[in-house]
């Protein structure tokens, strides 16, 4: 036996070898030993094979700089005040600017001073002067504006991070995307719904002052007085399950937020085995808390999330111990998925869901058992023909296809690549292409037989000759499975990533692997008549 | 064993007028239909909407599916058996629901109501909101435009323009088949059909670059027979590889179409229309352009050269 044909012979059998042992954790799930479990990951299964959630939320980043402004303008009208300007009133202007209104040119240079040190972030713009008012205009700088939206998608991305990490899923993936996305992978998740609550909640808690003397009757007639808003109170009945709904009016500046608190946990309250989130604030927040409920005994304060009031107690005296709770009607489900968001932290802006996609485990199983079979049954039907078709180097070229799955099947799980099902398409189609190859040399192999050479010319000039056809042909495929990939989204991917990887074996086994088997027998047993 | 005898000379390029009747033919149907149906229906991938797939203890059918979720008053409802049994539904809908109350949790406790707790599992749900929609219209369309870029610049590398000109040609006219093949039946198109009309791309232009690297080849051994009679010698050479490999393609995704699931179904069949298409444009329509151009450009040059000795 040549030295050429032992190399190549053993640089296969290698390849082999490598192949075996990195598919080993994917078929044997247990009793390998930790190395080799270490080195070798089994094979990434895609959402859709093991079922999970494959969700694209969308930060409302406009949302972001108009609280952004809110507080800007809450800043201003405390900053005024604390100067001794006097203003008739700071408002929003339309989507990015706000207004401050005063009544003379001096009061109006005042302002333009405070605000240029303030606020180094806002343009001032022209002044309108509108009935004896002078009216000071500003809006945020545009580059102001995209870090504002920038850093809330940043910080919605961390946000959910915590959140998914609390919610205790396994290799969760979080993406920034553009356009504000946000894509997060939940693998094996089996409560969607659950998931969606948890992850869509802004979770924006604010300690709001009931305004006693306002009628909620009077303000859903539309009679708000300025500074209040009219919100609900939700109260599910325990016996029935009735969700009512309760108007309440509160003072609109909210006096202390859910940015201070340091921790929240579910507790149960003994007497009604009803269970409540106990919320303890940092430092800065509990002086707040002592200094707010001080102020405030005998009044009640409204815990409200998300803009619903889920209680209203009566300070009925001074808190300064920095801890606060909510009651509410919740399960004790709510209440705890309620604790993890508190302390997860708030959204800096809503999400709303752009993309969902989730899977059942059942469906995977299923898409998993089919996509084998069709594999085992396409794969078969191949062997056959090719069996039938060329006899004993038909024989060789099924070596080479079996040959071809594992090394696919390897190379996925070096890769690390994820299998889909899309994916598993893309490893039969494979199946079905890469016989071609060796139809090309076998063809050829016959062409050159007919014209009278020797079986060993004829398998060399068969080779040489089917060589640069087989690129050609494969190298396009290629490029359109890049392009695929490239554009890929989720399971479309997998398809472009098991035919790339397909094609590049198959060039392996069709024409390297199978070359040396032929040289092999054209060698060792000296055939006189190929058999193809 | 071979189908093809290796001295087979059937005339091809003679019967090349019918294919382009042909080719025309079945482009002209899947465009009327089209045209009738107002372009491709899109999946919810590109179109947007929601896709609930739900299994019910009990057969059912569509009718009291529609019935049961009439509360909803959901637009563009229509209920799909999914698969052979009539337990397996596919619920689609144009609504999204972008805030956080989701659609499907609603679809599965109203039918729950109709038909009982416990007898409904949702096996999969897909949302995909209007703009998201669009984007990945947008993205499909790109993708099979840089693809043939790609494919342009490959072939007109490795061999001449024309043959590129002439394998792209066949290409959108594979495509446009598959899509007018998918418009008559009714099938939609979704992310993973744009994923299997690039693996179309992918095959044709595989089996026309066979036939071009033959072609290529008998061009300078058979210069002296004429292009129309090197592009039929070569068809016919490379014939027995053609059916073949063909056939085995088609072996694995009729296996993938018959045992492949329902998920993978619509898939299946376009690969399927894809690689029946291709095969027939591989052997009629790349070679047959090529022969066209030859023609063009001898009569082009014939017309030349009797201005020219007329002058």
């Amino acid at each position: 036996m040549s030295k050429s044909i032992k190399l190549r012979g053993g640089l296969i059998l290698l390849v082999l070898l490598v192949s075996l042992a990195s598919l080993a954790p994917t078929v044997i799930r247990e009793g390998l030993p930790s190395w080799w479990t270490e080195s070798f990951d089994p094979i990434h299964l895609g959402l859709d094979l093991q079922g999970g959630m494959h969700l694209v939320l969308g930060v409302e980043v406009d949302k972001a700089v108009e609280s952004r402004l809110d507080s800007t303008i809450d800043q201003t009208e405390t900053l005024l005040r604390e100067k001794d300007i006097i203003f008739k009133r700071v408002s929003r202007r339309a989507g990015d600017g706000l207004a401050v209104t005063v009544y003379d040119q001096a009061a109006g240079s005042q302002v333009d001073a405070i605000m240029a040190e303030s606020f180094p972030n806002l343009e001032a713009l022209t002044v309108t002067d509108e009935g004896g008012y002078i009216q000071k205009n500003y809006r945020l700088s545009d580059r102001e504006i995209d870090e504002i939206k920038d850093y809330a998608v940043r910080q919605a991305l961390e946000t959910l991070r915590n959140r998914v990490d609390q919610f205790g899923v396994s290799e969760p993936t979080l993406q920034r995307q553009s356009g504000n996305r946000i894509l997060i992978q939940l693998p094996g998740v089996d409560d969607p719904q659950r998931a969606i609550d948890l992850l869509g909640k802004t979770a924006r808690l604010e300690f709001k002052m009931v305004a006693e003397d306002v009628n909620p009757q009077d303000a859903l007639q539309g009679n708000l007085p300025p500074g209040t808003e009219l919100l609900y109170e939700r109260r599910v009945d325990k016996s029935t399950g009735a969700v009512s709904e309760i108007p309440l009016v509160v003072q609109t500046k909210t006096v202390l937020t859910g940015d201070l608190l340091s921790d929240a946990q579910v507790r149960i309250d003994t007497r009604y085995n009803d269970p409540y989130v106990a919320m303890d604030f940092n430092a800065v927040g509990a002086k707040r808390f002592d200094q707010i409920t001080a102020a405030n005994v005998g009044k009640r304060m409204a815990i409200v999330l998300d803009d619903t009031v889920y209680s209203a107690p009566v300070i009925r005296e001074r808190i300064s111990g920095g801890s606060a709770q909510v009651s509410g009607s919740f399960s004790e489900q709510e209440a705890t998925d309620l604790a993890i968001v508190l302390r997860a932290g708030s959204l800096p802006a809503p999400v709303t869901i752009l993309e969902d996609r989730t899977v059942g485990p059942s469906l995977g199983l299923d898409s998993i058992n089919k996509g084998i079979f069709s594999v085992l049954i396409g794969g078969a039907l191949v062997v056959l023909l090719m069996l039938v078709y060329y006899n004993l180097s038909g024989l060789v070229a099924n070596l080479a296809l079996i040959l071809n799955l594992v090394f696919i099947m390897a190379l996925l799980s070096l890769f690390k690549a994820t299998l889909t099902l899309p994916g598993i398409a893309g490893i039969v189609l494979t199946v079905g292409m890469a016989v071609d190859a060796n139809v090309l040399i076998f063809e050829r192999i016959r062409e050159e037989l007919r014209l009278g050479k020797t079986p060993r010319n004829a398998v060399d000039s068969g080779y040489a000759k089917a060589f640069v056809t087989i690129i050609d042909a494969n190298v396009t495929t290629l490029i359109a499975a890049l392009v695929l990939f490239q554009f890929g989204t989720g399971a479309v991917k997998g398809f472009a990533v098991t035919l790339s990887i397909g094609i590049l074996a198959s060039l392996f086994t069709a024409i390297f692997v199978t070359r040396v088997l032929f040289d092999f027998f054209l060698e060792r047993r000296q055939v006189k008549r190929l058999s193809i | 064993m071979e189908f093809i005898k290796p001295d087979i000379n059937l005339d091809f390029i003679g019967k090349r007028k019918i294919a382009l009747i042909f080719s025309a033919l079945l482009i002209l149907v899947g465009l009327v239909s089209l045209v009738v149906k107002g372009g491709p229906s899109y999946g919810i991938d590109f179109a947007g909407g929601t896709l609930v797939q739900i299994k019910f203890v009990e057969a059912t059918d569509p009718a009291r599916i529609k019935e049961a979720l009439a509360p909803l008053t959901l637009g563009g409802l229509t209920v799909q058996q999914f698969g052979d049994e009539a337990n397996e539904f596919l619920v689609r809908a144009q609504e999204t629901s972008g805030a956080m109350e989701s659609l499907s949790r609603n679809i599965k406790t109203t039918l729950e109501t109709r038909y009982g707790a416990g007898q409904v599992d949702v096996r999969r749900t897909e949302m995909v909101g209007p703009q998201v929609g669009k984007d990945l219209r947008q993205k499909g369309l790109f993708a099979i435009f840089y693809a043939m870029i790609g494919i342009l610049v490959y072939v007109t590398w490795r061999f001449e323009f024309r043959f590129a000109v002439a394998a792209i040609i066949a290409l959108l006219h594979d495509v446009i088949i598959t899509l007018g093949v998918f418009s008559l039946f009714g099938k939609e198109i979704d992310l993973p059909i744009i994923a299997a009309f690039l693996a179309i791309i992918g095959y044709s232009l595989n089996d026309t670059i066979i036939v071009c690297d033959r072609i290529r080849e008998n061009m300078g051994r058979h210069a002296k027979d004429g292009f129309a009679a090197i592009v039929n010698r070569s068809i016919n050479e490379t014939l027995s590889r053609t059916l073949l490999t063909s056939g085995t393609t088609l072996i694995v995704v009729l296996a993938l179409f018959v045992f492949g699931g329902g998920v993978i179904h619509n898939f299946a069949f376009a690969l399927l229309v894809g690689i029946l298409i291709g095969t027939y444009s591989s052997i009629y329509v790349a070679s047959a352009l090529l022969i066209f151009w030859d023609d063009y450009r001898a009569r082009k040059g014939a017309l030349a050269g009797a201005k020219g000795g007329a002058a």
